[in-house]
């Protein structure tokens, strides 16, 4: 979070608290550095290819300055692969591929060059051996995903059409939770400001855990953590503000995951997830529907409610074959 | 049950689907006894909306009978009672619905993350009108789930026939919502592009709020009489004049005090070289609506006018004369109608004869030719205007 910029001028999520999660994105900037560098060579190459080959002491053979424009055109494709998807990703890969093929090229070359023109050559495998060993470097840590789960903290927020009150006491009944919670089974008291939460995990099991209140300010805020010896040792917040106007109330989650160790780490991507933050997105969605509709919305292809991890693969919009419990009504 | 389905772009076809259940304290499951065909229904048949999958069962205009009610519906409805069922899904509980923003409703769109990631902000889900928009079975079936069925579902007298009262589901809100959108004052002069439904039942509801004159702008002479002969409109075919001159010539220079889109992404233009432009840019995906109407709306309206928008977009158009829109401080309103808005006024205008929506019916045909209606609707034949399918 950016504490003060220049002028002393705050963002306007500070005084919220609200850290945004950094993603760590140096790998992403090198990949697009050499992605802009692809586009000049490119662009050098087929625009003033005559001036290129002298560069690199080939302007003597026609076959040497076709295949420096091919070279060329091949560069416009990795500025292609590594500037356009948001995400850099294999992109890198396919600089290093073209400067295995430069290299070949230049051996060959250096095979029947002698004298300045020579020496203009050897410079320039030189260079390309060194922009090979930066895209080495560029693809490996663009192709290695970040590790989500290390001591994530993981932000959302939501408006509710509901006054501050109704809301804290809400959310303060932890056994409300699961309504909208899916990882969670169920979240009881076991006294001494304490509570048992238990998630479900893969293959009809779960896993249990002991939380206390650690922090808790009627209608603003409450917050929570995992005793000692929690195999998911974690902790929450969430707070409570009179939206603008009086519009509703707003609430803002922080959930964060202590960094466990390996095996732990894979327990808490089984009750979490891929991707937390979605997750956590999820929950406040069905947290306001259920607080302002009574009910988790349902439609024909979403037929468990709201989840982003399960969009990608809905079933067509038409009725449920299997019949389901008839629900309640709780309001 | 018999439902007609999204099968593939270009293909609907009558599949055999379970009945409806019950999934929620405040659904209800309606027998449907009239459904109709919308132009909107067309531009997700063409392939134009995305995240239609295939076997999502269809339409959002229909009407039926109450046969099972969750414990939660509350309002006092009953099994048996007739009902009109609005195409927003609304909850009626969130500040969009309470604000009569039913097409917004913040609660209904299970697929609210997706639609955020096309559109910025989510809104209201719609009865069997792709995954975007929440991915609900429509109406276009023997039986149909209503969610919130105490805000989406009204109740219908039985003195009228499904006839008059079924295109309270979405056809005459929208229409008459495009003209509450122009702020009529009285005198002022309308212009309407598209004479399809929409565009009739606006140009209605544009002379009821206080228009004295309302201009209906299309290419088919048999909707153009019809925008003549039943809501008293004057006409202009853009394939015959040129549609800013002709404007332009009867206000006397000023422009239309209002102009309506009621046509939206896949309009036409009376040139075939600017026609094929935007047709070209949509079938490559540089853009995905074609906006000539629109166009067409903002370059002729008066300085200082209203364009409303009520003609259904997608997503994204190229060439929007912003230059004339700015400079010359004109107003731009739209939205998908908020339906439950509108329905309980204009049942009463039904009731007291004020409007008989009935006259744009020209098809009405079994549920199981559904894939012949479209057929006859997209393509204008047989002067189709529009299509009832009863189950």
């Amino acid at each position: 979070m950016s504490r003060s910029s220049t002028m002393d001028v705050r963002s306007v999520t500070e005084p919220l608290g609200v850290e945004r999660v950094s993603q760590p994105n140096g790998a992403e900037g090198v990949a697009r550095l050499l992605g802009w560098l692809s586009l000049g060579l490119g662009a050098a190459s087929l625009g003033a290819g005559r001036e290129m080959s002298r560069l690199c002491g080939v302007d003597d053979s026609r076959v040497a300055r076709t295949v420096l424009r091919i070279a060329g055109l091949r560069e416009l494709g990795h500025a292609a692969t590594l500037l356009v998807p948001r995400r850099a990703g294999w992109g890198a890969w396919t600089r290093v591929a073209g400067d295995v093929m430069d290299l070949t090229a230049c051996a060959m070359a250096l095979r029947s060059r002698r004298g300045p023109r020579r020496r203009r050559l050897l410079l320039a495998t030189s260079a390309v051996a060194g922009i090979t060993a930066v895209d080495v470097y560029a693809a490996v840590r663009a192709a290695s995903r970040p590790r989500p789960l290390e001591g994530e903290r993981v932000t959302a927020s939501v408006t509710v059409n509901r006054g501050v009150e109704e809301t804290y006491q809400y959310w303060h009944d932890f056994y409300n939770l699961p309504r909208f919670m899916y990882h969670l089974q169920s979240v009881r008291r076991i006294g001494e400001g304490r509570t048992r939460w238990t998630a479900k995990a893969p293959a009809g099991r779960t896993v249990e855990w002991d939380a206390e209140i650690v922090a808790d300010r009627t209608n603003q805020l409450i917050a929570w953590q995992s005793v000692d010896g929690s195999p998911v040792p974690n902790s929450g917040r969430v707070e409570f503000r009179r939206a603008a106007g009086g519009r509703g109330t707003e609430v803002r989650v922080e959930l964060e995951v202590i960094p466990p160790g390996r095996k732990v780490g894979a327990l808490v991507a089984k009750i979490f997830g891929e991707n937390p933050q979605q997750q956590v997105r999820d929950d406040l969605r069905r947290f306001k529907q259920v607080i302002e509709t009574g009910e988790i919305t349902r439609s024909d292809s979403n037929p468990d409610g709201i989840s982003v991890r399960r969009q990608m693969n809905q079933r067509p919009g038409q009725p449920l074959a299997t019949p389901i419990e008839r629900p309640v009504a709780t309001r | 049950m018999r439902a007609n389905c999204y099968i593939a772009p270009n293909r609907v076809a009558i599949e055999d689907v379970p009945d409806p259940q019950i999934l929620n304290p405040r659904d209800a499951i309606v027998r449907v006894t009239s459904s109709a065909i919308c132009g909107s229904d067309l531009h997700l048949v063409d392939g134009y909306l995305p995240t239609m999958r295939k076997g999502d069962v269809l339409g959002h205009e229909f009407m039926g009978e109450i046969v099972e009610l969750g414990p939660g519906v509350r309002d006092g409805f009953r099994v048996g009672d007739r009902v009109v069922v609005g195409f927003p899904i609304a909850c009626g509980d969130c500040a969009s619905c309470q604000r009569g923003l039913y097409s917004l409703c913040e609660n209904s769109n299970p697929n609210a993350g997706i639609a955020e990631l096309a559109m910025g902000h989510s809104p209201a889900a719609i009865y069997g009108y792709s995954h975007l928009l929440g991915g609900y079975a429509g109406g276009q079936a023997e039986y149909v789930r209503v969610p919130f069925a105490d805000v989406g579902a009204l109740k219908v007298d039985d003195g009228l026939a499904d006839e008059q009262v079924l295109f309270l589901s979405d056809v005459l809100p929208t229409g008459y919502m495009a003209a509450e959108l122009c702020d009529i004052t009285r005198g002022d002069t309308v212009a309407i592009w598209g004479a399809g439904p929409v565009g009739q039942f606006a140009a209605v509801s544009a002379f009821l709020l206080g228009a004295e004159r309302v201009i209906v702008i299309d290419r088919y002479p048999y909707r153009l009489r019809m925008a003549r002969e039943k809501a008293g409109a004057e006409i202009i075919n853009y394939e015959e004049t040129d549609v800013l001159d002709a404007l332009r010539e009867t206000t006397a220079g000023r422009g239309p005090d209002a102009c309506i889109d009621a046509v939206g992404m896949e309009s036409h233009h009376a040139s075939a070289a600017l026609h094929a432009y935007d047709r070209a840019k949509q079938a490559t995906r540089l853009e995905t609506d074609r906006p000539h109407a629109l166009r067409e709306a903002i370059l002729s309206c008066r300085n200082g006018g209203t364009i409303s928008v009520v003609g259904a977009y997608g997503g994204f158009v190229d060439k929007f004369p912003m230059g004339s829109f700015m400079n010359r401080s004109l107003t731009m309103r739209s939205g998908q109608a908020h339906v439950q808005r509108y329905m309980r006024p204009l049942l009463n205008r039904i009731r007291k004869g004020e409007i008989d929506p009935s006259f744009i019916i020209t098809h009405t045909m079994g549920l199981d030719d559904a894939a012949d209606g479209y057929d006859i609707f997209k393509n204008k034949q047989d002067e189709c205007v529009k299509v009832v399918l009863k189950p």
